[in-house]
């Protein structure tokens, strides 16, 4: 067992094997645990938010999508990201602030973009990337090419106008779009009923004259599933679909919020339905892997953290100069 | 000015078949101002699109486009309407070619009708260049007449940075010849010396080009009239150049006094031209009130050629900056 460091195979093999699914959701909750714990030793600034728990969904929606597709996601994209290919230097040195970062430790947390594995740069403002994956799919309908374009967002941008405006324009255009809402329950500090008249996100899809489906987000293959059928749909003419992922957020908003709101036992539910811990016993009832394997996948994949924290906490953050690059083009 | 714009486009769309129109109204109307005239017989409705009352939407969607390689061409009908969608213009848009390490270009232009003079009212008369000229990231051009919309135009389509070219909307109906083709193209940053004249430096954008010409023309002094035709960038070198000779900088703007693109003019002048100055400069600006309806006092906000003429009159002879209209007007408190 190896895993691929350069960006195009590593998304390559989630297409091609299901362990390789298991070893990134490994690695997605192996970073975020990370970037916790660098957090807590004061070693960045600014803040971070984690997708613990939604690893499932990032794997599902990069083993999908092709390199070609385009994606926006938000700024709880580390997970995405780390799925559709980037590396955990790209990330931690971002991360990190450093010049080996995703964009030259100009973003932070927040802002990642590899535009070879179609992620365009992520978005801090939320619901903000779906129109602008409506978009994507345009340039697509426009020149004429079968490649798609994947809005991934959380259940918390369905009550902002973006959401909305973008369903209407790409159902009335039927553009070649698939919105993913990564439903984890909760919309910065507030649980989701509290703020949304709605059980199922799905349902907002109607309004649009849209189709929709509910997703358990907790199991990769389930999530890759949906969303394939949502794309070839995309790229054969049937225009837009609507996937809610139902999935939970094991941490807080941001670094500082320890989720005190969330109701006795919840966690506890959901984890039950942990993507990895199932994922595992799934590949190993199926005889893809044995306990073995899987102790073997966390050490290989808390080596390679390891490692690449080492490399980022030795390379210089940007020169001064960095902050002049890149504001216009030329 | 409406012809040239539509001109503007179609050529820019002939030479290149990734430039595309959305807009409310902009195809089968061919827009309201008539801004978009035959671009949807010429062009077809993949590339020419009416959209719904969806700013966000659409405009979020073209910035989507131009990061994946179109060149939208996207009308905000009013320049207010930009409100409802200035997250994805400021806040998106503007932040994609730095948030890509320069990876990614998000070649869109963005027009919109500006200003007063046509008895909209208070919400669809502002200039507004104050909402998009703070923003890195953004270019933003101002058309001035009928050439200048056709050059500006074409340059802002070509331009591989999201940039909104303001269009003031009572001079849609100006007419005038227009050089189209490649010699009619206006680059960016760079301002248009209107008339040539030795007792001041006259710096006009958008409406008050005309305006600042005809109370030169009729006006007891002579004076340099600059149309700016970019706000971001700006043409520091042709204006301190006229300044650096006249010694005197007036800006004329058809926007509020505080917080007006003439401030940040007069700013730099003044910081980096100190000595060569022979009075203070002056802003010739509309009062610090929303856009008045009642025809009368529409006209009274916007500076008139009658106005302009007596205030830099004022400076000519005083050496110091006279009292804006409405001081007299409001009385005392």
């Amino acid at each position: 067992m190896s895993m691929p460091d350069n960006r195009l195979e590593r998304r390559q093999a989630l297409h091609e094997d299901r362990r390789a699914r298991y070893e990134r959701m490994v690695e997605i909750r192996a970073l975020e645990n990370k970037v916790q714990d660098l957090f807590d030793e004061g070693l960045v600034h600014g803040t971070t938010h984690l997708c613990l728990g939604q690893e499932a969904v990032a794997v599902g929606v990069a083993a999908a999508a092709r390199v070609s597709d385009t994606v926006t996601c938000t700024y709880r994209g580390h997970g995405v990201a780390l799925a559709l290919g980037l590396t955990p230097v790209d990330l931690l040195g971002e991360i990190l602030g450093r010049e080996i970062g995703s964009i030259g430790g100009i973003g932070g947390s927040m802002h990642l973009c590899e535009p070879d594995v179609g992620l365009l740069p992520t978005f801090a403002i939320v619901g903000a990337g779906i129109p602008v994956a409506a978009g994507a799919a345009l340039t697509a309908q426009v020149r004429g090419t079968d490649d798609a374009a994947l809005a991934v967002f959380g259940d918390g941008s369905t009550n902002i106008g973006a959401f909305h405006e973008a369903l209407n324009l790409a159902s009335i255009w039927n553009l070649p779009v698939v919105f993913v809402c990564e439903n984890n329950q909760y919309g910065e500090y507030s649980r989701i009923d509290l703020t949304t008249p709605v059980d199922d996100i799905a349902v907002r899809a109607q309004a649009y004259n849209m189709p929709s489906e509910v997703v358990d987000g907790q199991d990769p293959d389930n999530a890759a599933d949906a969303v394939a059928a949502a794309l070839m749909r995309a790229r054969t003419g049937g225009g837009p679909t609507l996937i809610e992922m139902k999935t939970y957020r094991y941490a807080g908003h941001s670094r500082a919020d320890t989720a005190p709101y969330r109701p006795e036992g919840e966690f506890e539910r959901w984890y039950e339905k942990d993507p990895i811990v199932n994922y595992g016993r799934q590949l190993v009832d199926e005889g893809l892997l044995s306990g073995d394997d899987l102790d073997a996948v966390k050490t290989l994949v808390d080596e390679s953290i390891a490692a690449a924290v080492e490399t980022v906490l030795a390379s210089p953050a940007p020169p001064m100069a960095a902050m002049f690059d890149n504001v216009l083009a030329p | 000015m409406n012809q040239a714009i539509s001109a503007a486009i179609a050529d820019e769309m002939r030479a290149d078949p990734d430039v595309i129109v959305l807009g409310e109204d902009v195809a089968v109307a061919e827009g309201p101002f008539k801004t978009s005239a035959g671009l949807l017989d010429e062009f077809g409705p993949l590339r020419v699109r009416d959209t719904p009352i969806s700013e966000m939407g659409f405009l979020g969607a073209a910035v989507g486009a131009a990061a994946t390689g179109l060149r939208p061409v996207v009308e905000i009908m009013f320049v207010e309407f930009l409100g409802v969608a200035l997250d994805q213009l400021s806040t998106e848009g503007a932040k994609f070619h730095y948030l890509s390490g320069g990876r990614v270009t998000v070649p869109l232009t963005i027009r919109a009708s500006v200003g007063a003079g046509l008895g909209f009212g208070t919400q669809h008369s502002q200039t507004l260049e104050s909402w998009v000229m703070g923003t890195p990231g953004l270019k933003l051009a101002v058309a001035s007449g009928p050439a200048s919309a056709y050059g500006l135009m074409r340059a802002a389509i070509r331009d591989d940075n999201p940039i909104v070219v303001l269009e003031p909307r009572r001079l849609y109906a100006q007419r005038e010849d227009v050089t189209t083709g490649p010699e009619g193209v206006i680059p960016l940053g760079i301002a248009r010396q209107v008339v040539d004249g030795d007792d001041a430096t006259i710096v006009a954008l958008g409406s008050t080009v005309g305006t600042t010409a005809q109370a030169e023309a009729a006006a007891s002094w002579s004076a340099d009239v600059i149309d700016l035709q970019s706000l971001q960038p700006w043409d520091r070198d042709t204006v301190y150049e006229s300044v650096a000779r006249t010694g005197r900088l007036v800006t004329v703007e058809e926007n509020p006094l505080f917080g007006g693109w003439g401030a940040d003019i007069v700013a730099a002048v003044a910081a980096d031209l100190f000595g060569e100055l022979k009075a203070p400069p002056l802003r010739i600006t509309a009062p610090d009130v929303p856009v008045p309806f009642g025809k009368e006092l529409e006209e009274r906000y916007m500076p008139s050629s009658d106005y302009i003429n007596e205030q830099v009159t004022g400076l000519l002879h005083t050496g110091r900056v006279p009292s804006p209209w409405w001081e007299a007007e409001k009385g005392s408190p």
